[in-house]
């Protein structure tokens, strides 16, 4: 089946990674600006990882007719120094013109703490000022419900943000349901050990329906598995469900949120 | 939306597989009892035995209300703590 991964960190992984998922049918992918796994020490550090994400990662996903589409930002890990990430958030209108940048993302919240907060609010404000979409990270772990309420509301609390273009990420049991009923897109993250099952992204479809739901991998340099959406897809099919209900998440749930997106040029 | 599937079927399907877990669950409660060390005041134990009366019991919801009992608390009033201001 024809899927897209809307969450997934190619830098992190190797080329025959992107020959495996051409494999399984994957025909598009969204990456997120995230922690490389140590802080970087300067803007221009975030300025040649924007131009890795808009340059070079677009041509090697195409080696193998997949479509690679990007988000920008400065990661909520590294959101305690306020100094350098407003110097990043300045210099991200360089790269909001280019091919396949969707908009502004993963900002989020990590440790909950008030620098992460000041750090997202002034994202907020660029991606209202600039019109781009939005991707938000959640928390991990004990942090994620707290961390959650906090980011729905200073969403709300914003009047210039269109929730239907806003896709908060990695929801789980207890943190699925206020997004939803907020009215924004949820994003279901398939990891071996933390966030979400195949199994438990199903029982999630089934208490919440298909509507603004997706689910993505979020493939990384860490414990990950980059083909976890297919293991979404056979979980779905053992569960008895039907393949237009599958398509429906792993394929036209994404292309409907992207395409709201200016960045976004999808040859089917 | 109805799962497809039965429960008899579901029961049948993934029996074995909820007998694994429960299996690895007791097994690693059976390694900590064995070790030496005291960790009678780790908050961590309170939240597994929660997580397992959660279990025991019969509401529905389990895994959301599992997942609060390791969560931190949410505070309504977090903004005046931070003494943030919103921009829109």
């Amino acid at each position: 089946m024809d899927y897209i991964d809307p969450h997934i960190h190619m830098v992190s992984r190797v080329t025959d990674d992107y020959e495996t998922l051409a494999k399984m049918g994957c025909r598009a992918v969204s990456e997120p600006a995230f922690w490389a796994g140590f802080d970087r020490g300067s803007v221009d550090g975030f300025r040649d990882y924007f131009r890795q994400l808009t340059e070079f990662e677009p041509k090697r996903a195409g080696w193998y007719g997949i479509q690679h589409y990007t988000w920008l930002c400065i990661n909520a890990k590294e959101a305690e120094n306020v100094k350098l990430s407003r110097e990043v958030i300045a210099m991200i209108p360089e790269f909001l013109g280019r091919p396949g940048v969707l908009g502004i993302g993963e900002i989020g919240l990590n440790k909950n703490t008030r620098n992460e907060s000041t750090v997202f609010l002034e994202h907020l404000d660029l991606a209202a000022k600039s019109n781009e979409q939005i991707l938000i990270h959640t928390p991990h772990l004990e942090d994620k419900y707290k961390g959650t309420r906090m980011i729905l509301d200073m969403l709300c609390d914003d009047r210039r943000i269109d929730r239907g273009r806003v896709l908060v990420d990695h929801v789980e049991e207890h943190t699925i349901r206020p997004v939803l009923e907020a009215g924004f897109w949820a994003g279901m993250t398939l990891y071996p050990v933390s966030k979400c099952t195949p199994q438990r992204a199903v029982d999630m479809v089934e208490m919440y329906g298909a509507e603004r739901l997706l689910v993505n991998s979020a493939g990384d340099w860490g414990p990950s598995k980059p083909t976890a959406v297919p293991d979404f897809i056979l979980a779905m099919r053992l569960r008895g469900h039907s393949e237009s209900l599958i398509r429906q998440v792993v394929y036209e749930n994404p292309l409907k949120f992207f395409r709201q997106s200016r960045g976004f040029q999808f040859t089917p | 939306m109805p799962i497809p599937l039965t429960a008899p079927q579901v029961l049948d399907r993934e029996f074995l597989e909820l007998r694994a877990k429960l299996l690895e669950l007791a097994a690693g409660l059976d390694r900590i009892d064995r070790a030496s060390g005291d960790i009678e005041t780790d908050p961590r134990l309170g939240q597994i035995e929660q997580a397992l009366e959660v279990l025991s019991g019969g509401e529905p919801d389990r895994a959301e209300r599992v997942q609060m009992i390791f969560s931190l608390a949410f505070d309504a009033k977090w903004r005046e703590t931070f003494e943030l201001r919103q921009r829109g």
